[in-house]
């Protein structure tokens, strides 16, 4: 079981509010992710929920039972560190056995848990090695072997890909998703890279300044921001934000449109603009375009082989259903 | 990239370095020399280098006229003694320093630096009535403790020191998987430190072997450790230079042996964290 509740928590560094008083419940075998921009607060609500820091107000819940003021070790959480943070001077065995060894386990069971979050995680091979021995995607495996064999009510993530290259990053954000599946245990992973949220999540806490500014699913979110902060930061490519008369258009401050909701058309159009930089992708090709009176190129997402080159006019229009309308406070507009 | 350096610039750099180092080790020089000497070619004028009849009386001497292994053992015993008390009391407090550092953590470091600069002498009284009083006047035990307490505020920093390069995730990490704060101390601290902790061993030992205060002040005969050893040839019945240059010898041949075979040790402790 792995429901945590926080009420009213609220974190202050001596006068300095980092988290003002916030709500959140995430149910059990959720995997929730914090993302935000850096600064946001995310990893402090994350080191919160862990008890690594404590809280300045309110109630921390864990299946029910109050949390707030147990250490670390008593509230059945595991953490995966961003620097994975292992015993260098332990062998891998030895780094995953010990919390199973703090436990008190018995040496049986530690084996048997550790054969098998080995074989999970084809480290079965480098049980005997150092840390040190190790490459980062190792590493990282080890860490979450350390987190796994304690079967923990929740896992907690701090940013644990980020020091690993960009082609690892795609492999082990599978195997931590695979790994949510086949244990169906809560995770809350933070990250303040939208794609991982997008790609991981069944619930994505969306966090600025410590306030939270949305929580839903990848696709509520994507598909109806509650506010532009939450419009321009999910989606890659950002989405197009435009004032002034294209807004007024709509009877609105802000207007929103998603780089694959612009169609290219021959001639006319709402917007009429020149080529700048061209992404191609091959699958897609993403053009920046440059509209007069509209300071940022907007980004307008085409088929793998489009005619256009750099400084060709290019006429678009937006798709009317999809367009996402902003007040003067930069709320929604249903 | 290499810097080039002319063969002029290096000769002179290094006969410069050689002249410092033999100026800093001409004293253990001579002293070693002058043990082999009779008393009257001790203090020939002028001295004599190496060309003089080699004799092993002095050590001789000294081995009759007192207790070496007494002696020695009461160093031994004082120095390892004070150095283990030292490191248990300093691991806890360099950890609290270290990890959970409070708004006067800096202040305290300091304050105990700055006992270091109190003259010894100006405790002297109070403490020998305090060890009158408490009848351990001339003990092992009083020795351990004062010299301890020496030495303590190095101790706490030099680990201080070691401990500030280990990074804090690991140490939540441990937390994290249930290592109560003792078992936080005794699996994952300790064991990263072991080099840092290890040189400071070694340097409190070395201060520990060498301090002459208070050991030739605080102890008659039981608890005698080399020092007093040596400095019972100086005194009453004249200058005996070969004799004392025996004691000497005998007195720093074991530290400066041990020293000798950790010095690597020593050093990799010494610029622990200055380079990375």
């Amino acid at each position: 079981m792995g429901r945590i509740t926080l009420e009213k928590v609220q974190k202050k560094f001596g006068e300095v509010e980092v988290i003002p008083p916030l709500d959140l419940t995430i149910e059990d075998g959720e995997f929730v992710v914090f993302v935000g921009p850096s600064g946001c607060g995310k990893s402090t609500l994350l080191r919160l929920i862990a008890g690594l820091e404590d809280v300045s107000d309110g109630e921390i819940r864990i299946d029910g039972k109050p949390a707030t003021d147990l250490p670390p070790a008593k509230r059945g959480l595991a953490m995966v560190f961003q620097s994975y943070a292992l015993y260098p001077h332990m062998t891998v065995r030895k780094n995953i056995a010990f919390p199973m060894k703090m436990a008190g386990m018995d040496q049986a069971e530690q084996d048997r848990r550790i054969a098998k979050a080995a074989g999970a995680l084809n480290l079965t091979d480098y049980l005997d090695r150092r840390p040190g021995q190790l490459s980062g995607g190792q590493r990282q495996r080890v860490a979450i072997g350390r987190a796994i064999v304690r079967e923990p009510a929740a896992f907690l993530f701090d940013e644990p890909l980020s020091n690993l290259d960009a082609a690892l990053r795609v492999g082990m954000r599978m195997e931590i998703s695979e790994l949510h599946k086949s244990l169906e245990t809560t995770m809350i992973y933070v990250t303040h890279d939208q794609v991982e949220a997008m790609t991981m999540a069944d619930k994505i806490v969306v966090l600025r300044a410590g306030h939270i500014e949305q929580v839903g699913s990848p696709l509520e979110l994507y598909k109806a921001p509650r506010n532009v902060f939450v419009a321009g930061f999910i989606g890659s490519p950002k989405m197009n934000l435009l004032g002034g008369s294209h807004a007024a258009a709509h009877d609105c401050t802000t207007i929103g449109i998603r780089p694959e909701h612009l169609d290219v058309v021959a001639s006319g159009g709402t917007f009429t603009g020149r080529v700048g930089v061209a992404e191609h992708l091959g699958s897609d090709t993403f053009f920046h375009v440059h509209v007069d009176g509209i300071a940022e190129p907007m980004t307008v997402r085409a088929g793998g082989e489009v005619g256009l080159t750099h400084g060709d006019t290019i006429h678009l229009v937006p798709q009317a259903d999809k367009v996402h309308r902003f007040d003067d406070k930069g709320l929604r507009i249903a | 990239m290499a810097r080039a350096i002319s063969t002029n610039k290096k000769i002179m750099w290094t006969s410069l370095a050689w002249g410092f180092g033999l100026v800093m080790f001409f004293p253990i020089l001579w002293t070693f020399l002058t043990s082999f000497k009779s008393e009257a070619t001790a203090i020939a004028d002028p001295p004599v280098w190496f060309l003089f009849d080699w004799t092993l009386e002095n050590y001789t001497a000294v081995q009759e006229r007192s207790n070496y292994p007494l002696a020695l053992s009461n160093s031994i015993i004082i120095a390892v003694g004070s150095t283990i008390l030292g490191i248990l009391i300093a691991v806890p407090a360099a950890w609290a320093m270290a990890f959970v550092p409070g708004k006067r953590t800096k202040d305290v470091l300091l304050w105990m630096l700055s006992t270091k600069m109190l003259p010894a002498v100006g405790v002297l009284y109070p403490l020998v009535l305090l060890a009158k009083w408490l009848g351990v006047m001339d003990s092992r035990i009083l020795l351990i403790v004062v010299l301890m307490l020496i030495n303590l505020p190095i101790i706490v920093w030099m680990l201080y020191t070691y401990f500030r390069e280990i990074p804090g995730e690991i140490l939540e990490a441990a937390r994290m998987d249930g290592a109560s704060l003792r078992n936080e101390i005794i699996y994952v601290l300790t064991p990263m430190a072991v080099p840092g902790i290890a040189s400071t061993i070694l340097l409190n030992i070395i201060l520990a072997w060498n301090e002459a205060f208070w050991t030739i002040l605080l102890t008659t005969v039981d608890a005698a450790p080399l020092t007093k050893f040596i400095a019972s040839f100086s005194a009453p019945e004249g200058l005996f230079y070969a004799k004392l240059s025996a004691a000497s010898m005998m007195a720093i041949a074991p530290i400066l042996i041990m020293g000798w075979f950790s010095q690597k040790q020593l050093v990799r402790g010494l610029t622990f964290g200055a380079v990375k």
